[in-house]
C-alpha cells in the first residue's frame, strides 16, 4: 500500500558535519515529488534518510523526525532492513547484481524477502516487474542472461522491476536517468507516471524538465555557501514552482537553467 | 589500443608541441611494449627451461628397466608408476586437506576483516595475518612436530573412538605424525596466502552493489551472500589455488611431522601410510646418486605436470561463469 511521508525538523550529519539542516516536508501517497537543487546541497543526502540508507555511511547519523504511514522511521525498535524493504531504491548508476541473471536479479529482494517461492510463481513475478519496469519485451528471451549484459537504459529499468518486485509502499530514485540516453529516459519518465498509481515516488533530478514533466509537487534544496548545510528551500506543486514560485532563490535556480 | 596510434593533439599546445608529445608517447608506447613483451617471453622460456631440465634429467628413470630400479636401496616398487602413483597420491591428499580447512577458516577470517570488525581491529588483524605468511616453513614444521602433535593427540583418539566407523578416521595410533595433522600444518601455513587475497578482493566489492543489496531489505550477512560472495568468486579460487600451489610443493613442515609411507590410503589418522613428493625428494636426495637421483626428478615432473593441471581447471572455474563475474 502507498504511503504518505512527513518529515519534521530533520538535520542530517556525516560525522561533525551537518550536511542538512532543518527539513520539514509533507508527502502526499500515490504522488510524484521531485527534488531539485544545486550540487552539493544535499539531495542525495536527504533521499536516503527515507529508507535509512544514510546510516550504511561510517559515522553518519540524523536527527529529528521521518514518518511513513505513520510509523517513526527512527523510532526505538524500528529495524532498518524492515524499513528498506518497504521503501525501495533506485540508484543513479543502474547497479544490477553482475553475477545474476536477468530473472535472478528481478527475484533478489523476493529471495530474500521470504525466502521461499515457487518455480510458477517466481517466473509470474519476474514477468509482472518487468512488465511494470517496460522492460519485459526486450528482455523475455534472454532471462537467463547476466544483468550486465544489458545496455545502461535496460539495466536501470530492472533495477526498477528489482525494486518493485517486492511491492515497496514508496520508491526512492536518485537522478535515475542521468547516465541515460534521452531515449532510455523518456522510457522511464513514463514508467514514472504508471508507478505512481501503485507507489509514492521521491525523484532527485538535475533536470528541471523532467522535474516538470513526472512530478505534481516539487521541493527545491539550496546551500548558500560551501560548508554550511542545504536546506529545503520551498516545496509547492509543480506547476506553481515553475511559474511563481514564492522564494526569489528558486526562481533564480529554475529560470537561470532554463536560461 | 594499438601500439603506436599517436594521440589527438592537444589543443591548447602548439602544432610543434604536439608533434613532441607525440614522439615521445610512441617511444614510451615502444619502450613498454618492448618490456611486456620481453618479461612474457621471458617467463615462457623458464618455464620451458625448467621443463625440458626435468624431462631430460628424468629420462633415465622414464626409460630405466625394473630390475635397474630395484637396484635403489629405497625403491620398493614394481615400476616407476607404482613408485610416483602413492606419492601424487599422497600429495594431493595433503594438500587437498589442508585446502579443505583452510578455504572456509580463511574467507571467514577475510568477511571478518572486510566487513565487520571496527577499522582499528580490522587493521591489527590484517598485519597479524600478513605476518604468519611471513614465518618460514622450518618454523611451522617445527610447531607442528613438537607442540601440535601433542594437541592433537586427544582429538585424534576422540575422533578415532567415536567416529572409528567412518574407514578414513579408523585406526588412530599415537603419536600422531599422520597425514591429517600434516594437512593441519599445511593449512595453517596456507591460512595468510589466502585469506590476504579474499579480504583484498572483498574489500573491492563495489560500493554500489553492496547498497543494491542493502536497500532492498537485506541484512549485513544477506549483503555478503549476494554481493560480496558472488563478485568474490573468482578471487576466492585463485586465493584457494596459490595457497594449494603451495600446499603442493611445500616441504619442510610436512618432512618433520608426517611419518612417511607409500600406499594409496584413505587412513587419515594413521601414521606410515603417505608421503608428498617434495618431502620425499628432500629425504632421499641427500643419499642419491646417478639413476636414484633421476627417478627423484621424475616424481618432481610429476610434481610439476600436478600444479599445471590445478591451475588450467582453477582457470576453467573461473571461466565457467565469466559473463556473470562483474568484470563486463
Ligand atoms: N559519504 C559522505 N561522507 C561525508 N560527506 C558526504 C558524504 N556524502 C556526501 N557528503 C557531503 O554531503 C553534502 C551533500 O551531498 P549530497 O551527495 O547529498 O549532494 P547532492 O545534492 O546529492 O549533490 P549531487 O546533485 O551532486 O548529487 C556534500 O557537502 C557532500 O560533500
Ligand atoms: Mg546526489
Amino acid at each position: 500500500m502507498p504511503q504518505g511521508i512527513q518529515v519534521k525538523d530533520l538535520n542530517i550529519f556525516y560525522g561533525d558535519f551537518r550536511a542538512v539542516a532543518d527539513v520539514d516536508m509533507e508527502i502526499e501517497s500515490n504522488s510524484v515529488t521531485a527534488l531539485i537543487g544545486p550540487s552539493g546541497c544535499g539531495k542525495s543526502t536527504f533521499l536516503r534518510t527515507l529508507n535509512r540508507m544514510h546510516e550504511v555511511v561510517p559515522g553518519a547519523r540524523v536527527e529529528g523526525n521521518v514518518q511513513i504511514g505513520g510509523v517513526d522511521l527512527y523510532g526505538k525498535g524500528v529495524d532498518p532492513v524492515a524499513v528498506r524493504r518497504e521503501v525501495g531504491m533506485v540508484f543513479q548508476r543502474p547497479n544490477p547484481f553482475p553475477t545474476m541473471s536477468i530473472a535472478d536479479n528481478v527475484l533478489a529482494g523476493v529471495k530474500l524477502n521470504n525466502r521461499r517461492i515457487s518455480r510458477s510463481d517466481a517466473a509470474d513475478l519476474v514477468e509482472r516487474s518487468l512488465r511494470g519496469a517496460n522492460l519485459w519485451k526486450e528482455v523475455k528471451d534472454r532471462l537467463d542472461r547476466p544483468g550486465s549484459s544489458l545496455s545502461g537504459g535496460q539495466q536501470q529499468r530492472l533495477c526498477i522491476a528489482r525494486a518493485i518486485a517486492v511491492e515497496p509502499s514508496v520508491l526512492l530514485m536518485d537522478e535515475p536517468c542521468s547516465a541515460l540516453d534521452p531515449i532510455s529516459t523518456l522510457a522511464i519518465e513514463e514508467l514514472i507516471s504508471q508507478l505512481k498509481e501503485r507507489y509514492t515516488i521521491v525523484i532527485v533530478t538535475h533536470n528541471m524538465q523532467q522535474a516538470a514533466r513526472v512530478s505534481d509537487r516539487t521541493g527545491f534544496f539550496n546551500i548558500e555557501n560551501t560548508g554550511d548545510p542545504g536546506r529545503l528551500v520551498e516545496i509547492d506543486d509543480t506547476a506553481t514552482m515553475f511559474s511563481n514560485p514564492s522564494q526569489r532563490a528558486t526562481e533564480d535556480y529554475i529560470s537561470g537553467r532554463f536560461g | 589500443m594499438t601500439v603506436g596510434t599517436p594521440p589527438a593533439p592537444v589543443a591548447a599546445a602548439g602544432p610543434r608541441a604536439a608533434d613532441r608529445r607525440t614522439g615521445s608517447h610512441v617511444w614510451g608506447g615502444r619502450v613498454f611494449a618492448g618490456l611486456s613483451y620481453g618479461s612474457g617471453i621471458l617467463i615462457l622460456l623458464v618455464l620451458a627451461a625448467v621443463a625440458v631440465f626435468l624431462v631430460v634429467q628424468a629420462l633415465p628413470a622414464l626409460t630405466a628397466d625394473p630390475t635397474e630400479l630395484e637396484q635403489i636401496s629405497w625403491f620398493r616398487a614394481e615400476s616407476l608408476l607404482g613408485y610416483v602413483g602413492p606419492l601424487v597420491f599422497g600429495t594431493v591428499l595433503a594438500a587437498l586437506l589442508a585446502l579443505a580447512m583452510a578455504v572456509p577458516v580463511s574467507i571467514g577470517i577475510a568477511l571478518f576483516i572486510s566487513h565487520y570488525a571496527p577499522r582499528r581491529l580490522a587493521q591489527g588483524l590484517g598485519y597479524l595475518v600478513d605476518l604468519l605468511a611471513a614465518i618460514p616453513s622450518v618454523v611451522y614444521g617445527l610447531w607442528g612436530a613438537l607442540w601440535l602433535i601433542g594437541v592433537l593427540d586427544p582429538v585424534m583418539t576422540w575422533l578415532s573412538s567415536t567416529l572409528g566407523f567412518i574407514p578414513i578416521f579408523a585406526g588412530y595410533q599415537a603419536p600422531a605424525k599422520n597425514v591429517l595433522t600434516a594437512a593441519v600444518v599445511l593449512a595453517v601455513m596456507i591460512l595468510p596466502i589466502i585469506t590476504a587475497v579474499a579480504r583484498e578482493v572483498f574489500l573491492q566489492t563495489p560500493r554500489l552493489h553492496e547498497e543494491a543489496a542493502l536497500a532492498l531489505g537485506a541484512t549485513r550477512w544477506e549483503m555478503i551472500r549476494t554481493a560480496v560472495l558472488p563478485f568474490g568468486r573468482s578471487g576466492v579460487i585463485s586465493a584457494a589455488m596459490l595457497g594449494l600451489g603451495r600446499a603442493l610443493g611445500e616441504t619442510m613442515a610436512v618432512l618433520m611431522v608426517l611419518s612417511p609411507g607409500l600406499l594409496f590410503s584413505f587412513f587419515l589418522l594413521k601414521p606410515g601410510q603417505h608421503q608428498t613428493i617434495a618431502a620425499n625428494i628432500a629425504a632421499q636426495f641427500p643419499e642419491a646418486a646417478g639413476l636414484s637421483v633421476s627417478v627423484l626428478i621424475a616424481t618432481g615432473l610429476a610434481l610439476f605436470v600436478i600444479t599445471f593441471v590445478v591451475n588450467f581447471v582453477a582457470r576453467a572455474i573461473v571461466a565457467r561463469r565469466k559473463d556473470f563475474s562483474g568484470a563486463n
